[in-house]
């Protein structure tokens, strides 16, 4: 990985409707929040080495929409968009995401609260994902169980042509 | 790969906070029935309907001691919700690795543009 990775991230999950992810930066908030809100930043990062992001649109002010859309390798196409709520430049940002993957995709947007706090120029992000309902984190956790199959598969591929 | 939205399935199961009460409960050791009970201030009946659920997915084992059900906790059956966490864990800790490269650059950038964002 990246030279200067400062960690790795933290999952929890605090209800059965929240998860909350936490990771570290060596950067001031200022930069964090640019990378976070800025689209060329945006597609840089948000790919997670698993494709290409071929759409990040951001409309940076309360009533805004956001949307991010993703490509995989093997072509599976993933899309994520919401409305920004409330935002305090460099520090807080509370937004809606609907994953366009499910049926009824409206219905089931989780509520995402950003936060950066700044100590001695390190940043700590947090997100905390709220679901409004069971069914919504259970459609989120769905999501994330696929993903989970195709790390899978892309492992058992490495492996395998290893052995070539 | 779709799932159905079912109480048979480890994620429904303790998505349910009487559930996880009794799951924390059991984590200490096997109990009989009537402990928890006690333990979660509610009517039999609806304590056992809770167990019925959790022994669906296999969270719980039961067994017959004389009179006596006693519960104990299966660790195994919720593997698939220790793996999901770190599968988004992953997902995300290499979101952030980029990221990294990222703010390096910006902080780069802004060190050679003296005062300017």
């Amino acid at each position: 990985m990246a030279a200067t990775s400062s960690g790795t991230a933290t999952v929890t999950l605090p209800s059965d409707k929240q998860i909350l992810i936490t990771r570290e930066f060596d950067a001031p908030k200022h930069l964090v929040y640019k990378a976070w809100t800025t689209p060329e930043l945006v597609k840089r990062w948000w790919h997670a080495n698993r494709g290409e992001v071929t759409i990040a649109e951001i409309d940076l002010r309360v009533g805004g929409m956001w949307r991010y859309v993703s490509v995989t390798a093997d072509g599976f196409e993933v899309g994520f968009h919401g409305e920004f709520r409330e935002i305090v430049p460099n520090e807080r940002i509370v937004s809606t995401e609907v994953y366009e993957g499910i049926p009824d995709a409206e219905e089931h947007a989780a509520l995402n609260i950003l936060t950066l706090t700044e100590v001695d120029g390190r940043t700590t992000l947090t997100v905390l994902v709220e679901h409004p309902t069971k069914e919504g984190r259970d459609a989120h956790i769905n999501a994330g169980m696929e993903a989970g199959m195709q790390d899978a598969m892309d492992l058992l591929e490495q492996v395998a042509s290893s052995l070539r | 790969m779709a799932r159905a939205a079912t109480t048979a399935d480890a994620f429904n199961a303790v998505a349910e906070p009487r559930r996880r009460q009794i799951l924390d409960a059991l984590a200490g050791g096997e109990r009989p029935v009537n402990d928890l009970v006690r333990v979660l201030g509610l009517a039999q009946p609806q304590v056992s309907k809770h167990l019925r659920v959790l022994r669906e997915v296999g969270a719980v084992d039961v067994r017959d001691e004389g009179r006596q059900r006693l519960y104990r906790l299966n660790g195994h059956a919720l593997k698939p919700i220790h793996d999901w966490v770190k599968t988004y864990e992953r997902s995300w800790s290499e979101r952030f690795d980029q990221l990294d490269v990222v703010l390096e650059e910006l902080k780069q950038k802004e060190e050679g543009n003296g005062s300017d964002e």
